[in-house]
């Protein structure tokens, strides 16, 4: 099975210099995206997806925010070592990108019309007016009534979905190779958001994108992605294909994740919580970040930190002690004392 | 639109009768009797009472106030004690030359704050940003008339670049314009700057760096149209002291204005003309404002939805 | 029974925003002293505030010995800012005139804040048609343009310094009476306000023990911006010939005697104009930075 990769981060680190210190918000992701498939990336909030994802197109404000190690490769290309101009010419064209407040995210003074025909003017060099039917096209792609009149008024006249949809519209003008969506329906109505979802799933299908998926919605995951990769404290912890995860998690963070879920379908009492906290990304414990919070921690846990392992195929991986030999000697030792 | 600026200007009309009252009172408020005032020094008691009667001070307070309010809107500010003169006639000759520099300064408060404050929002806290903002605290913090009689004594003393004084041309203009619009653009400056910043920190500046679009259009074409929403209410507010600081600007620059024609008529105490010139500069700021109520509407249209 | 539960429940609540004070005014202090600028500012107040007290003690002539055969001597050893043209000493004039400028600046401000604080008080805390008549009545004097509501009243009283005084004043009157309207609305919708006034509080201990020292931080924020302005406005009103009359040291009419001589000796007008510039500058670094310090809403 070899799926064309389109993008792959390797150790990605974007540090925060601050007056109290270093945030070390995002502290060595790794993931991988292949053609045509959706990425969900999930964790609960603060635990560094949304400034993983501003990442990906350079976006992170600096100074305090600075990516200070890792690679970003979109096609082989690396991302992080582009030049301004080279950096431009990926933003809104091969990469682009959806944020999670549709409300803001739109210029509140200028037509959408013109918002979306502005990035088709500057990738794709149309004259005026064929970029303004272009994105009057796009607008009615996303499902706009009256998409003509529409695309003439300004954000405050649209609604919080058709402001998404325009958002949409917007990272689709230029067909993205991928398009990263930081928690799009997190701000919008139940109903709304099952419209968005199904929206996006379509236009991929059409157009043959992969998509890089954050939320802390692990409902939305099963829905859309096909492959998901945990994150916690700035890491990533568990990386593999949706259907297993949801099967059998094996990082404990993750089988916390889902037992924290509701599920309609069991007759639950009470949904269990994860104890403790997420430490502060200025002051990360020595060993596994979730040792804390975790009911199998050993010695090990608290004085070495786990690495991102390949299990049985290249496409399983956890961050883990407890799916390594070692562990499995340290469960030998502690029968032996006390059985 | 038309409804709002109707019901702004149905607003207004309190304001503008209650700045005739507060003018109207201050005459009330001079110390001794008006009449003997308004028939001048050494008047014999009949020529003051036949001004008594002519001018109806014999009569309750708040009839008076409807008399003058009347002859006000008729375009009657009565005559000048010095010269007998009607005052509206001397106003009519003196408010184009304050509203040609009051333009003049509001052109430079407007272009030069502008300017600085995008220069300083661009690079914050850089060498750059400091400095110019160091500038605008300086601005804020000089006198009009010591600012204009420094500009005049470089300018027109030592280097004799421009006339020292009077407003015959356009060289005229330009010292009295600066000095008056330097205060103005140091404030616009400081506030166009910490807009800008504001706005330059929204989701949707992101957005549109997220688009790749060049970092000049993101600045000019996304965040400054923005910024400039709220510069609007404190150019119109700077009119206001603009109008005020004429008074001081026209004294040093020895130009014939409306500000320095009320400062005039209070040494020699020609009352008459004193209202007449605060109550015309008043009428004209609060159109002003006005104006800058409708403008900052016609931007902003998001106030149509709260 | 249950009034004294609600009384020692507000005794608390008063108790809890006192030391919720006490802990602001730490963090104010923290803030203050990292702020340079404002250090600055605070700096040359001081200073400025000793050379009044210590005038006397510093001028090295008389202000008011006229000696016409020293007139219009520039800057030199004897006299450091020179000598004007009825041969006095510059440098004893400014000195001894910081008492007439800065005091006109303090008085009118407090003036202006005690008016303006009441009727921003009475405004917000009554609302209804009170609020209504005191708000339309800020309103026209905010119609005003600049000084001209101030030239008005001195139309009215006559020239003088006193009259220049009361004159910046009134024109303060508005800019406190608004802030104080607003604050005072604000506080008033605070829970513990309503606690005190079930235990039967009068109006009055309301308004002065709760309701004053709540609104405090933004009266010392415009207090601190309208001393700029006051001091600027009153010497300008001298320099017009409408306030300090000669042979007053007063800043402002040293300026405006000094501009006949703009030419031949500029030393007359230079000094005064920058005596003014620097102390003005002072308040405007100390009112940003008090304006940083006690403003939450910039905070965040």
């Amino acid at each position: 099975m070899s799926k064309e990769v389109v993008l792959q981060v390797k150790n990605l680190k974007t540090h925060f210099t601050t007056s109290k210190g270093i945030a070390k918000a995002v502290d060595g992701v790794d993931f991988t995206l292949h053609k045509g498939e959706t990425l969900g990336i999930v964790g609960e909030s603060g635990c560094g997806k949304s400034i993983t994802s501003l990442s990906l197109l350079r976006l992170i404000p600096s100074p305090p925010g600075k990516i200070v190690a890792g690679e970003i490769l979109l096609n082989n290309k690396d991302i992080v070592k582009m030049k301004e101009e080279e950096l431009r010419k990926v933003r809104g064209n091969q990469l682009s990108m959806i944020f999670q407040e549709p409300m803001t995210s739109l210029n509140p003074i200028i037509p959408v019309g013109e918002q979306i025909a502005e990035t088709i003017r500057l990738h794709q060099r149309l004259p005026r007016k064929k970029a303004w039917q272009k994105a009057v096209d796009l607008l009615e792609l996303v499902g706009l009534p009256s998409p003509e009149k529409r695309a003439k008024q300004e954000p405050f006249q649209l609604s919080g979905g058709m402001r998404q949809r325009v958002m949409i519209a917007m990272a689709l003008a230029c067909t993205p190779e991928v398009l990263i969506a930081d928690e799009p329906t997190t701000a919008l109505d139940v109903t709304i958001q099952a419209q968005i979802l199904e929206l996006m799933k379509d236009l991929q299908r059409q157009i043959g994108m992969s998509i890089i998926f954050i939320t802390h919605d692990l409902g939305v995951v099963a829905e859309v992605c096909d492959q998901v990769a945990v994150m916690y404290a700035g890491q990533v912890v568990e990386h593999r294909n949706a259907k297993d995860l949801f099967k059998t998690p094996l990082h404990p963070y993750t089988q916390g994740l889902l037992r924290s879920l509701p599920n309609i379908y069991e007759n639950q009492q009470e949904l269990q919580t994860i104890e403790g906290s997420v430490p502060s990304p200025y002051d990360y414990p020595v060993g596994c970040r979730f040792a804390d919070r975790c009911p199998h921690a050993r010695e090990i846990c608290r004085a070495e930190a786990p690495d991102l392992l390949e299990m049985n195929n290249a496409e399983t991986k956890v961050r883990c002690f407890m799916h390594t030999e070692k562990w499995e000697a340290i469960e030998e030792k502690e029968e032996l004392v006390c059985p | 639109m038309f409804l709002f600026i109707a019901k702004r200007l149905v607003q207004i009309i309190p304001v503008i009768l209650g700045v005739t009252l507060v003018v109207f009172l201050i005459m009330q408020m001079v110390p001794g009797d008006p009449a003997a005032i308004l028939a001048g020094e050494g008047a014999s008691q009949e020529t003051i009472e036949q001004y008594r009667e002519d001018l109806g001070l014999n009569r309750p307070i708040a009839e008076q106030y409807l008399s003058y309010v009347g002859n006000v809107f008729q375009g009657d500010f009565g005559n000048s004690l010095k010269n007998k003169q009607p005052v509206l006639d001397e106003i009519l000759l003196r408010l184009p030359i304050t509203m040609e520099l009051a333009f003049y300064s509001i052109l430079i408060t407007v272009a030069l704050g502008l300017a600085a404050g995008i220069i300083s929002a661009v690079k914050p806290y850089s060498i750059r940003d400091v400095s110019v903002m160091v500038v605008a605290l300086l601005g804020i913090s000089l006198p009009s008339f010591w600012l204009g009689l420094l500009l005049m004594y470089l300018f027109s003393v030592k280097l004799q670049w421009l006339p020292v004084a009077g407003w015959d041309g356009p060289a005229n203009i330009i010292l009295p314009a600066l000095t008056l619009g330097v205060g103005g653009a140091a404030i616009v400056a400081r506030m166009t700057r910490s807009s800008m910043l504001d706005v330059i920190g929204q989701d949707y500046i992101r957005t549109a760096r997220a688009k790749g679009l060049k970092e000049h259009f993101v600045i000019y074409k996304h965040a400054l149209r923005n910024a400039l929403i709220p510069v609007i209410t404190v150019v119109g507010l700077q009119f206001g002291s603009l109008l005020g600081g004429t008074v001081l600007v026209e004294s040093v620059f020895a130009i014939n204005g409306l500000g320095r024609m009320i400062v005039d008529a209070i040494r020699t105490r020609d009352l008459p003309m004193v209202q007449g010139g605060v109550l015309v500069a008043s009428l004209v700021f609060v159109f002003v404002n006005l104006l800058v109520d409708v403008l900052y509407r016609a931007v902003n249209k998001r106030i149509d939805l709260n | 029974m249950a009034s004294k539960v609600t009384t020692t429940q507000s005794i608390d609540l008063a108790q809890a925003r006192k030391n919720t004070r006490k802990e602001r005014w730490q963090s104010f202090w923290s803030v203050m002293t990292q702020n340079k600028a404002a250090m600055v500012g605070a700096v040359i107040i001081g200073a400025y505030l000793l050379m009044m007290l210590i005038a006397p003690i510093l001028a090295p002539f008389d202000p008011y010995d006229i000696s016409l055969e020293d007139k219009l001597t520039p800057p030199s050893m004897e006299h450091w800012m020179g000598t004007d043209d009825k041969g006095r000493d510059i440098l004893s004039r400014i000195l001894y005139g910081s008492r007439l400028s800065i005091g006109v600046g303090f008085v009118s401000v407090l003036f202006g804040a005690f008016f303006g604080i009441t009727l921003g008080l009475i405004a917000g805390y009554y609302g209804k048609w009170v609020d209504t008549i005191i708000s339309r009545m800020l309103d026209i004097m905010l119609a005003f343009p600049g000084i001209l509501l101030a030239l008005a009243i001195i139309s009215a009283l006559g020239p003088g310094l006193i009259n220049v005084t009361i004159a910046v004043g009134v024109f303060s009157i508005p800019l406190f009476a608004r802030i104080v309207r607003g604050s005072t609305m604000e506080v008033k919708k605070l829970e513990y306000i309503d606690a005190i006034r079930t235990i039967g509080a009068n109006d009055f201990l309301i308004i002065f023990r709760h309701i004053l020292p709540n609104v405090m931080s933004p009266i010392i924020v415009q207090g601190s911006m309208r001393l700029a302005t006051a001091i600027l406005s009153a010497a300008g009103l001298s320099f017009l010939g409408l306030g300090a009359q000669p042979p007053s040291p007063e800043w402002g009419a040293m300026l405006s005697s000094g501009r006949d001589f703009l030419f031949s000796a500029p030393y007359m007008a230079i000094f005064p104009g920058l005596m003014i510039s620097i102390l003005v500058l002072g308040f405007n670094l100390f009112g940003d930075g008090l304006r940083d310090a006690l403003d939450p809403k910039l905070k965040k």
